[in-house]
């Protein structure tokens, strides 16, 4: 005899624990299996790029802070470097080397976040996310004396940073950097080796790489499958061309390789930084730019390594205060494209780790 | 009647004797009720009292496992957390969905209490107390736990709540699984005591079956945490993924029941490995055997708490391959070796001297690493084996600076 069965329809979201924001996940499931999943964005949709039209190129910046909110300094950067290229703005050596620093904190930060949510997600529960979240900590504590803020930073400006550094701030970063790597060796002792994770993430969520590049991947999601491409490498901005690291990548696409590749990245930042301390020369912060940028017309496009993927701006000029149009490029987005081909035919467990390690930020999907 | 319960600290007897003092000679069985009635109200009002602490110790810890400090407001400690957390739930508003059936969405919470405080009658917590001389107390815990999966079902599936009813379609099968290697751990002990009465296997531990059959206390430890759904067995819950579970529509004090009893589980499940694996409420003599046994239980208590904070989650699958394919046959394994030995070792009377018992101790630990190291290769270690990361040849981003 067979039992009659049917698919049942399950809403994951927009409230739920594990959608990282609010995120919302049409699944189908037949039985624990995922037949169909489609994604319904536009929750936390503010208009960011409408919003930037009504206001002038330095006070944009703001606005980006609020898209990715872990890793604000990263966001501020793409935006800034684009301005800059739209209006031929130089930007003196130590403010490229302070924004390097910081954009390269500001990786970790979201990394941290992105383990330790990934973790949560596997149901280790919230231990390696406290521990995660005790070592951000830290690095909010060094943007707060860098700028005052800690999560919306709004810390560059087009032509350089806001401030110089604070006296005490570098000797807290070189405390900072030769303190982590023990942390992250501890890390890496409770979950690279445990067999568990290893259980629930080995060769789950397999992405190939070309329909990574097909789907336009980027970041870490994009490395996971192989393929070397880091456009801190591809197309240096800033100074990283004088930098030396390494751009790690996974051997098979898969979930665990996705959180292996951001601990090595964490790794890769801390060597930058370290060069950064090294060789950072004494000198302005700013070039000196009029309060209202007036870029001639004409369009530019600049883009940033971020945490989550190659984060860019289009942006527009028509000669006026204010940009005619911007554009962003949001990678958190666009990495969701292949996430119905990536669930389906999983269980629900896998599902949620998935999307865990997709690692998104709901503020720059809906922006 | 009343006679073979002689001794004990609080005790029936003494209680039925006051009430019969004061009641009509006709009237004995009014004072036999009142008298199970008050100690049933006492017991149970001391196991919620030990939960309330219990859920405290439980934030406490599990705050340090995660760098935290946890409740430290109320009082000393946060020694009121758990009566403010109370008296939160109590003033709650207590509500049903409108698709849900009522009665047994009502009924769900009461059954799993009364499942989980039931076992509490037949532990022998001190040399002579309560039930612990029944003759089948084994047997009836391992009954009445079962009951809590009816309980869960009802939870499930009266709410018409689709979260609630795929955690208690996961937990039936996963409960169901986990007392069959559960039931064949407790058989090692039956095999060892020669007694179902769990009195009786205190008193049979000249060495604490801990020492004796490693395998089975493991089994046993494994298969519990898996029977009272904690992590890394928590799939009923499985918060990241369901939200809450079976529970998901609950509110008011019919969650707090909830929650109280699965507080509750981790200390009936510690108490019954003290009494089956760790000798009960024996020691040594410069404490009681209240004490010792209150020790023991938190030891256990904590080896939980630690499981929990430190393990991701199982996937359903997988969970019930380790119970169908690893558990169960070590299970068989421990069975057959005690067996064997027992055989060999016991002397005429039945009974085995201290020296065998270490020896067979000896034997069984070298089993015991042997076995789960074999499991673990055959089972799960070779698959998880992963390649060296090999650049793809699709995109090259060298190759313009070359």
């Amino acid at each position: 005899m067979t039992l009659r069965t049917e698919p049942i329809t399950i809403n994951l979201g927009p409230q739920h624990p594990s959608t990282h924001g609010v995120f919302r996940l049409r699944v189908t499931f037949d039985g624990e299996i995922v037949v169909d999943a489609e994604p319904v964005l536009g929750y936390l949709h503010r208009g960011s790029e409408k919003l930037a039209e009504s206001r002038t190129f330095v006070q944009v910046v703001t606005l980006t802070d609020r898209m990715d909110y872990t890793s604000s300094m990263t966001n501020n950067q793409a935006y800034v470097l684009t301005v800059e290229k739209l209006a031929g703005i130089e930007v003196p050596e130590r403010a490229q080397y302070i924004r390097v620093i910081s954009a390269e904190l500001s990786r970790i930060s979201s990394h941290l976040m992105a383990t330790g949510f990934l973790l949560n997600d596997l149901g280790a529960f919230a231990t390696p996310l406290m521990y995660c979240f005790r070592e951000r900590e830290r690095i909010l504590d060094l943007f707060e004396m860098l700028c005052g803020a800690r999560i919306t930073l709004s810390f560059m400006r087009p032509g350089g940073i806001f401030q110089d550094t604070p006296e005490d701030f570098w000797p807290a970063l070189t405390d900072f950097i030769s303190n982590f790597p023990k942390y992250l060796d501890e890390l890496e002792t409770l979950i690279t080796g445990n067999e568990v994770v290893l259980a629930r993430t080995n060769d789950v969520g397999v992405i190939s790489p070309s329909d990574a590049i097909n789907a336009s991947l980027s970041g870490p999601m994009l490395r996971a499958t192989g393929v070397e491409w880091d456009l801190r490498k591809a197309d240096p901005y800033e100074i990283y061309d004088r930098l030396e690291f390494d751009v790690p990548i996974g051997s098979k696409g898969d979930t665990f390789d996705r959180y292996f590749v951001r601990v090595q990245e964490m790794r890769e930042s801390l060597k930058i930084i370290a060069q950064c301390i090294r060789d950072i020369p004494i000198g302005p912060i700013k070039t000196e730019t009029p309060f209202f940028v007036r870029p001639a017309a004409g369009d530019a496009y600049a883009a940033v390594e971020g945490p989550k993927g190659e984060l860019g701006f289009y942006l527009v000029s028509d000669g006026g205060i204010a940009p005619y149009r911007c554009k962003v490029r949001a990678p958190s987005f666009i990495n969701l494209t292949l996430l119905k081909e990536m669930l389906v035919g999983w269980k629900m467990g896998d599902l949620i780790t998935i999307f865990g390690s997709i690692d998104i930020v709901l503020g720059e999907v809906d922006r | 009647m009343c006679n073979e319960f002689a001794g004990g600290l609080i005790h029936f007897c003494n209680i039925y004797s006051i009430f019969d003092s004061f009641l009509p000679e006709n009237l004995d069985w009014m004072a036999f009720m009142m008298a199970a009635i008050s100690l049933a109200f006492a017991a149970i009002n001391v196991v919620v009292m030990a939960t309330a602490l219990y859920i405290l110790f439980e934030r406490r810890v599990l705050a340090r496992f995660q760098a935290r400090l946890g409740p430290n407001r109320w009082g000393p400690f946060g020694i009121f957390q758990p009566i403010a957390d109370l008296i939160k739930i109590i003033t709650k508003e207590d509500t049903t969905t409108d698709i849900a059936d009522k009665i047994v969405h009502n009924l769900a919470p009461i059954i799993f209490l009364s499942a989980t405080l039931a076992v509490i009658a037949v532990i022998p917590l001190g040399n002579n107390s309560f039930l612990g001389k029944l003759n089948v107390g084994v047997l009836y815990i391992v009954a009445i736990t079962s009951v809590n999966v009816v309980a869960i079902i009802m939870a499930g599936w009266a709410d018409g709540n689709k979260y609630s009813m795929l955690g208690a379609m996961r937990g039936v099968a996963m409960l169901i699984s986990y007392e069959i290697p559960m039931g064949l751990a407790i058989v090692g002990v039956i095999l060892m005591s020669g007694t179902m009465s769990l009195s009786g296997i205190v008193e049979a531990q000249e060495l604490p079956f801990l020492l004796v059959q490693p395998l089975g206390f493991l089994i046993f430890l494994i298969a519990s945490i898996a029977e009272m759904s904690r992590a890394p067995f928590d799939q009923i819950e499985a918060e990241s993924e369901l939200g809450a579970g079976y529970h998901t529509e609950y509110s008011g004090m019919k969650f707090g029941i909830f929650q109280l009893a699965e507080f509750m589980a981790p200390l009936i499940t510690g108490i019954v490995v003290t009494t089956l694996f760790l000798g009960g409420f024996r020691g040594w003599a410069w404490l009681p055997g209240e004490l010792w046994f209150l020790i023991k239980v938190f030891s256990v208590v904590f080896v939980l708490l630690w499981i929990r904070a430190t393990w991701p989650r199982i996937r359903f699958d997988q969970i019930m391959a380790f119970s169908w394919k690893a558990l169960l046959a070590l299970a068989f394994l421990n069975i057959i070796i005690l067996v064997v030995e027992i055989e060999i070792f016991q002397d005429n009377l039945g009974s085995i001297s201290l020296n065998s018992l270490i020896l067979m101790g000896a034997i069984n630990w070298v089993v015991t690493i042997v076995s789960i190291v074999f499991m673990a290769n055959a089972l799960g270690q070779s698959k998880l084996k992963r390649p060296k990361a090999q650049p793809s040849s699709l995109a090259n981003m060298y190759a313009e600076s070359e």
